[in-house]
């Protein structure tokens, strides 16, 4: 399908990572028939100056690529109306760089709320700020329904976020999520950055994915420049992703089981977290793992210590973990509450490309890391976790799954790192702009990262798209015909970013 | 079940003394921590607001209720309502998007009532500093008694920063456990 979608136009010889192609509105809306169809997933899209961009992926295949649009004129045909997932990406798109999209069927602002000294913040010129309508919900009219209107403060320590429920007595008939609280304007702080300085930024995007996020990062930066680390740093990249992943799913797991009042689960569950943490902090000297992964490697080398720190964790989680798992599957009032909550078609969670956990527990085989492999992950490929029920349920389960491979291929990985230096200073100096991109899998599903560094290797443009971006919207569906008080169930079963979205 | 429960009541608790150390955060007024314990003895009811964290902050703030640190043992608790809170603990560089929901929140809560500001964007914007979506530091938009610096600060120096507020007569934080 890529093939023949892109037989007439050449690739762009300055973007790495995988192909860009260059189109013409034509094939633009011939990619929106093929994402009709199912034969493409729609992974990501974004505006520049001038030009809006889409990355697909064609499952058939496990090929990538990106196409490119011309948008001088300020005006693109929308995507939206061929494939629902990208009128999120496109209003976003539309709210930065004042695009026009042709066709959207929502019109709505996104992550503008109407609060900012600017209008169109990444545009070429951008306007001041204006004062805008107030955001119209989706109606939802019948008798006895009733509006319940929770956020952005949650009662919890959780991030903002809106989040308006129509409910016919306890029955959810309605959900819709107002997003865009914690935006911060990263996009336009990374342009003109050095890459050290927007490596910082990227590792704060979403603080629970700040390892995913610098390596997707640095994987972007170093295709752009040609350079590759050296193994070691490679091994110990992966080293890191996996000890995230352990950690955020483990806090996952207990709570979920907490929101389905079953508090000794979280309990449990946070110790283990605590010393992944722990183990984290004694390995690589930071608890989450902040700024530790650059362009060119890592910036700090596993000492034997480490190694014992990470293998003294994963025994202590081979010895207590399986106890949980055992105890999540005998507890009849809490299966009661997760199996068969807040399910996820097959059909959508594949119509939306549904990322990570959420995608592979309603049937989705895809894993970045075995999909669209990269090193090391390429020659030490993990197993994948897949659930076909799309539940609640099927969600713990195959975190419960990837916590149980990590295990393992942590200690494989201990096992056979190479030696040697674990940074190159990264010294190509590009005389015209470059461009990379990269897909990494994180916690909550693969981050997808664009860079293009101008000369002086400033930040022209960088684009990270957090996997939330096609969660949100399943959400929306997965609680319809629910009861409202299982929403925080099915909320923290997809554990979304707010700040990863909101950028 | 019933095996599980039974081994945590004969195996000892996991939670840990805390450490004296006061470096890493900044009090506006040292008379504040004898103000807050003459007004409400060792008992803190802390509501928490993300005003634009990148959620790291959230995530060791959470970890302070975990079986290592247990915050509740000092009488710190956090509380769902404003109505209910004597402390707004604030992390993340303020969006504008963010900002009347904060000042509202503040609203909300019934005095005497303090705030604590969280990790570096908190207390000065941090790397988002002049960015057209954020105010900046929490003390631009909120009285600022209590900053407590990191990125993100880790647990014990979070729990370090909320006893030196409840240790009215100097008393080891390691004697209060």
């Amino acid at each position: 399908m890529l093939k023949a979608l892109f037989a007439d136009s050449s690739p762009d010889g300055a973007h790495q990572g995988w192909p860009r192609v260059p189109v013409d509105a034509d094939v633009w809306r011939a990619i929106g028939e093929a994402l009709r169809e199912g034969k493409l997933d729609l992974l990501g899209l974004w505006g520049d100056l001038g030009a809006v961009q889409c990355v697909l992926y064609e499952p058939a295949t496990r090929q990538i690529a990106s196409a490119s649009l011309d948008a001088r004129s300020g005006k693109v045909p929308s995507l939206a109306p061929f494939h629902a997932p990208a009128s999120r990406l496109e209003r976003a798109a539309s709210d930065l760089f004042g695009l026009e999209f042709t066709g959207l069927p929502d019109r709505r602002p996104w992550l503008d709320h109407g609060r900012w000294p600017v209008q169109h913040p990444l545009a070429e010129s951008s306007r001041p700020g204006a004062i805008l309508p107030p955001y119209q919900f989706l109606q939802a009219e019948g008798p006895s329904l009733h509006q319940i209107p929770v956020g952005p403060v949650h009662a919890g320590i959780i991030e903002p976020g809106h989040f308006r429920f129509t409910a016919s007595g306890e029955t959810v008939v309605r959900l819709e999520e107002r997003l865009g609280y914690t935006h911060k304007g990263i996009e336009r702080l990374l342009c003109g950055k050095s890459i050290d300085a927007a490596a910082r930024l990227a590792a704060r995007v979403s603080g629970d994915s700040t390892v995913a996020y610098s390596l997707v990062f640095a994987r972007a930066v170093e295709a752009a420049l040609g350079s590759r680390p050296p193994p070691r740093a490679l091994w110990l990249r992966a080293v890191m992703a996996e000890l995230e992943r352990i950690a955020n799913h483990l806090g996952d797991v207990g709570a979920i089981c907490n929101d389905a009042a079953f508090s000794m689960m979280h309990a449990e569950c946070g110790i283990l977290r605590e010393q992944t943490l722990r183990a984290c902090a004694s390995a690589f000297g930071h608890r989450l793992m902040m700024d530790l992964i650059v362009p060119g490697g890592v910036a700090a080398d596993l000492e034997p210590a480490g190694v014992a720190a990470i293998l003294a964790l994963t025994e202590a989680l081979r010895g207590q973990f399986p106890e949980l798992v055992e105890l999540y599957e005998n507890t009849a009032s809490l299966q009661d509450r997760t199996v068969g909550t807040g399910i996820v078609s097959g059909a959508l969670a594949a119509q939306f490309a549904a990322p990570g956990v959420v995608g592979r527990a309603s049937g989705r085989a895809f894993d970045a890391r075995l999909c669209v492999p990269y090193p090391p992950y390429d020659t030490a490929p993990l197993q994948i976790a897949a659930r076909s029920e799309g539940d609640v349920d099927a969600r713990v389960w195959v975190r419960i799954q990837e916590i149980q491979h990590s295990i393992g291929w942590l200690e494989r990985a201990l096992a056979s790192l190479p030696d040697g230096p674990v940074r190159e200073i990264v010294r190509a100096v590009p005389t015209s702009s470059v461009e990379g991109a990269a897909l990494v899998e994180g916690f909550r599903g693969e981050v997808l990262g664009y860079v293009r560094l101008g000369v002086g290797r400033r930040i022209e443009r960088c684009h990270l798209r957090d996997p939330s971006w096609l969660l949100w919207p399943l959400l929306e569906a997965a609680i319809e015909g629910n009861i409202v008080a299982d929403f925080p169930l099915c909320n923290k079963s997809f554990n979304c970013s707010y700040s990863g979205h909101d950028l | 079940m019933r095996r599980r429960l039974f081994k945590n009541l004969i195996t000892p608790p996991c939670t840990e003394a805390v450490s004296e150390a006061t470096a890493g955060f900044e009090a506006a007024a040292e008379e504040l921590r004898g103000a807050i314990a003459r007004r409400l003895g060792r008992s803190l009811a802390i509501r928490e607001v993300d005003a634009g964290s990148c959620n790291g902050c959230e995530l060791e703030i959470h970890a302070l209720s975990n079986a290592f640190y247990d915050v509740e043992r000092f009488g710190i608790r956090f509380v769902a309502s404003p109505r209910h809170a004597d402390v707004l603990l604030v992390t993340g560089p303020v969006t504008l998007n963010m900002r009347e929901a904060l000042e509202r929140t503040w609203a909300a809560m019934p005095a005497p009532k303090w705030v604590i500001a969280v990790g570096d964007c908190g207390a000065g914007c941090g790397v988002f500093a002049d960015s057209y979506a954020c105010v900046g530091a929490v003390s631009k938009v909120l009285p600022v008694d209590l900053v407590i610096r990191g990125c993100p600060p880790t647990p014990a120096q979070l729990l370090q920063g909320l006893l030196w507020l409840l240790r009215a007569d100097g008393r080891a934080a390691a004697d209060m456990a």
